[in-house]
């Protein structure tokens, strides 16, 4: 095997768009949480997906490596469709990094190994091949010195970098963030968005579930707006944070801009 | 009366080797059959729930007496022919692989799901989820309930007396017949017997415990 390159990180290289959704619906019961989604994001692009609680972005991110099954729609990752709960699944699953809200770190292993245990058991990466790249990915997220820690131990900021080093220890194709930023305290934020525009800047596809405008502005090729399970506007963050289109898009933005 | 002390205590220890062995198989048996109903109870697939929680059901509201002459009556039948001593451990083991199920259920329960989604979404399969992230966390949780279950299991292998099993209970009879002016000494030295069993899986237990809480 290949040392290989330690930029980017992205194990991407095939053509057309990398996440597709085509009329994907999710009902939690009698809740329609997902309605027609269409939706097609390319390769090196990243996506911010932004709108009021409840109006199931989170359900989308999640949805995109199948933790939410979906009932109606096809969601194609690199033109596979999503296999359904077994191997194939699991096997796709590595080729998407998650960062949830709440870090979930897995409490009873060291840092070291929150980012090394995927590529040993699920690529079946050799031990110490394994242990430098997730050396590499801290010192890149700056965290290194905390390597032996549990994550009981670091604050959240730090929780939350590591958890991006160990999403990215897959070599996945595409990175999704459901609301990183919403559990942490003021200070710990911006650590923890610039690790995520240096990603960007690098070319990982990326979805990311935020209300963060700075970064949208920063880092986001595309917003899209979603309010009560659908895409009310999809646009540059440019054109929708100074010319929203939708009513519902401007009173959100009126709400989350004035305070 | 001395004279018979030597021989009444040897029949003691032989009727708490019987009660130590059926014991020793049957919570073996148990914690493996207990542990792959509760990966059962907790698999995505469906069928395999299903039975999971089927085998709970049955053979946790069934009273133990009903499942020992099921297998002592019933079992020879279908052509199963073992001792008595194995029916129990068979008996005993089906019956409290229920409750192991169950107690290790509810330490998977208190595992946060979000361990189980992070595993998942870096491509681990289920039984790596299980087996690697989750089971451990929930092992902590899982010894307090577990210590009960095991404790209430060696009290159950004396219902094996009823059934010609001569482990300490039956025992007991026998030495209440053969030795009636030690009635209070063979009672005493038989219930002894089964605290001290207890007082070691409540050691084992905490010892257990105690180590776990360092971890993290």
């Amino acid at each position: 095997m290949t040392v290989p390159a330690p930029v980017p990180e992205s194990a991407d290289s095939g053509s057309g768009p990398l996440v597709e959704l085509d009329d994907v619906n999710k009902w939690f019961g009698d809740l329609h949480v997902l309605k027609d989604i269409n939706m097609s994001i390319d390769r090196g692009e990243v996506v911010v997906v932004i709108g009021p609680s409840g109006s199931g972005k989170s359900t989308l991110c999640r949805a995109i490596n199948r933790l939410e099954p979906i009932e109606k729609g096809v969601i194609r990752l690199d033109g596979q469709p999503l296999p359904a709960e077994g191997k194939e699944l699991a096997k796709l699953r590595a080729d998407v990094g998650m960062v949830f809200q709440q870090f979930n770190l897995f409490a009873h292993k060291t840092v070291l190994q929150n980012v090394t245990l995927g590529p040993v058991k699920v690529r079946k990466v050799k031990e110490a091949e394994a242990r430098e790249h997730a050396e590499r990915l801290l010192e890149r997220v700056g965290v290194a010195d905390q390597a032996d820690k549990y994550p009981a131990q670091l604050s959240g900021g730090q929780q939350q970098r590591v958890a991006i080093a160990r999403a990215l220890a897959m070599r996945p194709k595409v990175m999704l963030f459901d609301e990183p930023t919403s559990a942490l305290d003021p200070e710990m934020i911006k650590e923890v968005l610039d690790a995520m525009v240096d990603l960007a800047k690098e070319g990982m596809t990326m979805v990311v579930v935020s209300h963060e405008m700075g970064f949208a502005r920063t880092a986001a090729h595309r917003v899209a707006f979603m309010a009560d399970g659908r895409i009310v506007e999809e646009s540059t963050p440019d054109e929708f944070f100074t010319n929203p289109k939708s009513e519902r898009a401007k009173d959100f933005l009126g709400k989350i801009i004035k305070h | 009366m001395d004279e018979y002390l030597p021989e009444l205590l040897a029949r003691l220890a032989d009727g708490f080797a019987v009660t130590l062995r059926m014991l020793g198989w049957s919570a073996l048996i148990a914690g493996i059959v207990g542990t792959i109903l509760a990966a059962m109870r907790v698999s995505p697939v469906p069928p395999l729930r299903a039975f999971g929680t089927s085998y709970v059901n049955i053979f946790r509201n069934t009273p133990l007496v009903v499942l020992f002459l099921l297998a002592v009556e019933g079992l020879p039948t279908v052509g199963v022919r073992i001792s008595f001593e194995w029916f129990a451990i068979i008996t005993l083991a089906t019956y409290t692989a229920s409750f192991v199920c169950e107690a290790i259920r509810s330490g998977i329960n208190t595992v946060d799901v979000g361990q189980a989604e992070a595993s998942r979404s870096i491509g681990m399969t289920f039984g790596q989820s299980l087996g690697i992230i989750v089971l451990p966390q929930a092992i902590r949780a899982v010894i307090p309930p577990l210590a009960s279950v095991y404790i209430a299991l060696a009290k159950n292998t004396a219902v094996a007396a009823a059934f010609g099993v001569v482990e300490a209970t039956g025992q007991l009879s026998n030495l209440i017949r053969d030795f009636a002016s030690f009635l209070w000494f063979s009672f005493f030295g038989i219930a002894a017997g089964y605290v001290i069993i207890v007082l070691v899986i409540s050691g084992i237990a905490g010892m257990i415990e105690r180590r776990l809480a360092v971890v993290r």
